[in-house]
């Protein structure tokens, strides 16, 4: 089968990188799955989404990606995070703390990334918000 | 004479104890180094993949008259950077940025520009302070290990002003005196940061950098180059020349440019907080090093010193005694 190189690289370090069949992220225009010979692409991803990657051993690595952008050519898919978290670093209780503080303190400007990023967190470990 | 001794005495235990202290720092600047480097090291992968695809995204967007792109007709204002460290112990490291610093204040306003100043380290805030002038806004506590969270609030707070800057471009006729904009924000016209360079452990070297209005760096990118013939181009723009692959993009390229630009000015800023922390280490070590080997070399002089004083304490009691012997001997043959 067809695979292609994956790299997902956060500001202070590479968070992993691999080989894959299918690359699955959120945009800001909509949901997309990358197959290996995608056209050439560039999109930015929402604030606090999720990316999930189908490795060519049939493992799924699911990351938690802030601020994020994503390139891929035929054969190279690059996500781009401003931070990046794979679903096995984070902390599930902790995360949902973040939220249910974020949530009692609605206003503030700071509540809303702090929720999305605890939002983005634990649907990267599969737990439903 | 006594008294001489048990005065080198306590200088020898007190330069001990500050040779020990000036040895832990030393170590632990020298540790510091390596993971400082590391850290430069993973940022790596990041910078390098922003820039292709920045690269790319620049020869593909329509225009180029992004405001972080664009050149100011008549810059009237510029932002000045300033990276130094938070803990002093460290040589020349401070003082020589500082003297870049000013060099750089002392050109921009040799062009007619005002230099409005934003410092990370409390060593710049404390130099700037003390001369009483204006500080724009400072960030510190975090020299030695800085993250990526405080390039981005740095980062966010230049691009700010940097934008605020655009709107006041109209009133370039009557550039002289400067007054905001319509949003009343004072703004930028240009942003250089300051910052020192790790170029070896024994050299680090002040850099005066200018990272907006920015030149991206173009890589030459021959991965691909057979995908000029897909079908689907409804966000394509139709540049066959420009260099790579030609790029959907999503959204279009001229709004993902605008986003991508201010996280490219951010990594820059972190890139340079990185080289300072290395570079704050290393002229630490150096600066420590030294202080090690004077403190040596004085113990070593002292306790010459105070032998000598010893030596001559004993013998002076001993002439004491045979001059005491002698003149009893002699009054008491006299008898």
């Amino acid at each position: 089968m067809a695979e292609m190189s994956v790299e997902l690289v956060a500001v202070e370090r590479e968070v992993w990188s691999g080989h894959a069949n299918s690359v699955f992220a959120e945009t800001t225009e909509g949901e997309l799955a990358i197959l290996p010979g995608h056209t050439p692409l560039l999109g930015e991803l929402i604030e606090g989404g999720i990316v999930k990657v189908t490795t060519t051993d049939g493992e799924t690595v699911t990351a938690a990606v802030f601020g994020g952008f994503l390139s891929a050519t035929g054969d190279k898919v690059s996500v781009l995070a401003e931070a990046a978290e794979l679903a096995d670093e984070i902390d599930p209780q902790a995360a949902r703390d973040a939220l249910s503080k974020a949530n009692a303190d609605k206003d503030s400007e700071q509540a809303d990334s702090v929720r999305a990023r605890a939002t983005a967190r634990l649907r990267a470990v599969g737990q439903t918000v | 004479m006594a008294a001489q001794l048990r005065d080198l005495r306590r200088r020898i235990r007190s330069v001990q104890s500050t040779k020990k202290i000036t040895k832990a720092m030393e170590l632990i600047a020298t540790s510091r180094i390596s993971r400082a480097q590391a850290r430069v090291e993973a940022s790596r992968p990041y910078a390098r993949e922003i820039t292709k695809v920045l690269s790319a995204l620049a020869s593909a967007a329509g225009t180029l008259d992004t405001p972080l792109l664009v050149e100011r007709e008549n810059p009237t204002r510029a932002a000045m950077l300033v990276v130094t460290s938070d803990r002093g112990l460290c040589g020349g490291y401070n003082a020589n940025l500082i003297r870049a610093a000013e060099e750089l204040h002392s050109l921009l306003r040799e062009q007619g520009k005002s230099v409005a100043l934003y410092l990370i380290g409390r060593k710049a805030v404390s130099y700037y302070t003390f001369r009483g002038q204006p500080i724009e806004q400072s960030w510190t506590g975090f020299s030695e290990q800085p993250s990526y969270k405080d390039a981005a609030a740095a980062g966010n707070v230049l691009v700010g002003a940097f934008l605020a800057g655009t709107d006041d471009g109209a009133d370039s006729g009557q550039a002289s005196e400067r007054s905001s904009g319509p949003d009343e924000v004072p703004g930028v016209d240009e942003l250089h940061i300051v910052y020192t360079e790790f170029r070896s452990m024994l050299t680090q070297t002040p850099q005066a950098r200018r990272i907006a209005p920015l030149e991206v760096e173009y890589v030459e990118n021959n991965t691909a180059d057979d995908h000029t013939d897909h079908g689907n181009d409804q966000q394509q723009r139709p540049r066959s020349d420009g260099p790579g692959p030609l790029y959907e993009f999503e959204p279009d390229a001229d709004e993902l440019l605008g986003h991508l630009l201010p996280k490219y000015i951010n990594t820059r800023i972190y890139a340079a907080l990185l080289e300072a922390a290395a570079s704050e280490q290393a002229a630490r070590r150096q600066a420590m090093k030294n202080a090690t080997d004077n403190a040596t070399d004085l113990i070593q002089d002292l306790t010459r010193e105070a032998n000598r004083a010893r030596q001559g304490i004993i013998t002076q009691e001993i002439s004491e005694i045979v001059g005491g012997a002698e003149a009893l001997a002699a009054a008491g043959s006299d008898n």
